[in-house]
């Protein structure tokens, strides 16, 4: 029997882009060949699914499965427009997030693991019970950060949970691996003192760092299209999570985008900054 | 940006060192309060109103830790400022 990896996506504080590097993630594994499943558990506040485009095949849900309501099968869906390998299970859009309980979610996931390569839990904001849920089976976590001050507090609350509030931390004894991904980094603001730097994140929160996300707009742009990221091997933000793709796999990657683009000579006379 | 700006705001602190400082701060506070065993904020309440029958001091007088001292010890260290005098 083979065990697929466990990922959760994790950050505390909401809008840091935790959906966004889910779908990415997952999109990027399933791409370079790995059978992948991304498990949306924001109950109440579905939105994996307009991220990776298949918000219409929706029927079944996790908690349905959960319940037994209908076959596991029945609630995965079948991303096949971005890849062969991609699967997504979608949250209850109505039913109470009291339906997650440790038996249900370790059933679910410990039978996706069989079949998998790799699971991942795209988490909701909070330290609620979905959050705890997402984390708790989880074998490594990818804790989003942005750099700003609120979002770098709420980091360093979950990499509390993380080291205790896991399953591998209670049975175990042991800490799950921690990456950080910091997202809508921009070189230049941080240049000028207006925004944290990665080595003033890494001071404070001192987790291993597995990839650095530029500000762009095409973020914003693929959710519109309900294309990840990650597919837009043109932009900045695209590279940057397939740089992380590669790092999660094992490939040691150098950072890219995280100093200012350096401006041509006729750039620099003409430009001004 | 050139040399003149450069040297203004190295004299100047910025937001995002501000920021840094800010979050050192409290997340240090944070991690040992997370630290605390649950019943810590219960029991430094009642030791206080207990203290406070004989000597009248602050809240922020009383100062209790939890440390952990080698595998099967834990030592309660409480220190109390009170005035003189009063």
């Amino acid at each position: 029997m083979s065990k697929g990896k466990v990922f959760v996506v994790t950050s505390g504080k909401g809008g840091v882009g935790k959906t966004t590097t889910s779908a990415s993630v997952a999109a990027g594994l399933a791409l370079a060949g790995k059978k992948t499943v991304v498990i949306d558990f924001d109950v109440g506040l579905r939105n994996l699914d307009l991220i990776l485009g298949c918000e219409r095949k929706v029927v079944f849900d996790f908690i349905q499965a959960l319940k037994k309501e209908c076959k596991l099968n029945q609630a995965i869906i079948h991303v096949k427009q971005i890849s062969d390998n991609l699967y997504m299970i979608p949250a209850s859009q109505t039913r109470d997030k009291d339906h997650l309980t440790h038996e249900g979610v370790k059933e679910i996931i410990s039978q996706l693991a069989e079949e998998f390569d790799y699971v991942i839990c795209d988490s909701p904001a909070g330290i609620e019970k979905g959050a705890k849920m997402a984390m708790y089976f989880a074998d490594e976590a990818i804790v989003v950060t942005n750099p700003e001050i609120s979002s770098v507090r709420d980091s360093d609350r979950i990499l509390g949970f993380l080291d205790s509030s896991t399953r591998l931390a209670e049975e175990e004894g042991k800490r799950i691996p921690q990456h950080l991904l910091i997202t809508r980094y921009s070189p230049d603001r941080v240049e000028s003192g207006e925004m944290l730097s990665i080595q003033d994140i890494d001071d404070i929160l001192s987790i291993p760092l597995v990839g650095v996300i530029p500000e762009s707009r095409v973020v914003l742009d693929s959710s519109n299209q309900g294309k990840p990221v990650v597919l837009n091997s043109q932009d900045p933000a695209g590279q940057a999570y397939e740089d992380v793709i590669k790092r999660l796999l094992g490939d040691d990657v150098p950072m890219r985008f995280t100093e200012i683009e350096k401006k041509s000579f006729l750039g620099r006379l003409f430009g001004g900054r | 940006m050139s040399g003149i700006f450069t040297f203004w705001r190295a004299n100047k602190k910025t937001s995002a060192s501000i920021a840094k400082d800010r979050l050192q701060v409290l997340v240090a506070h944070e991690r040992s309060a997370n630290q605390q065993p649950e019943w810590m904020p219960k029991m430094q309440r009642e030791i206080l109103d207990v203290i406070r029958k004989y000597v009248p001091i602050a809240s922020d007088d009383l100062k209790m830790e939890v440390r952990n001292e080698g595998e099967n010890v834990s030592v309660i260290e409480i220190n109390v400022d009170y005035p003189i005098g009063k």
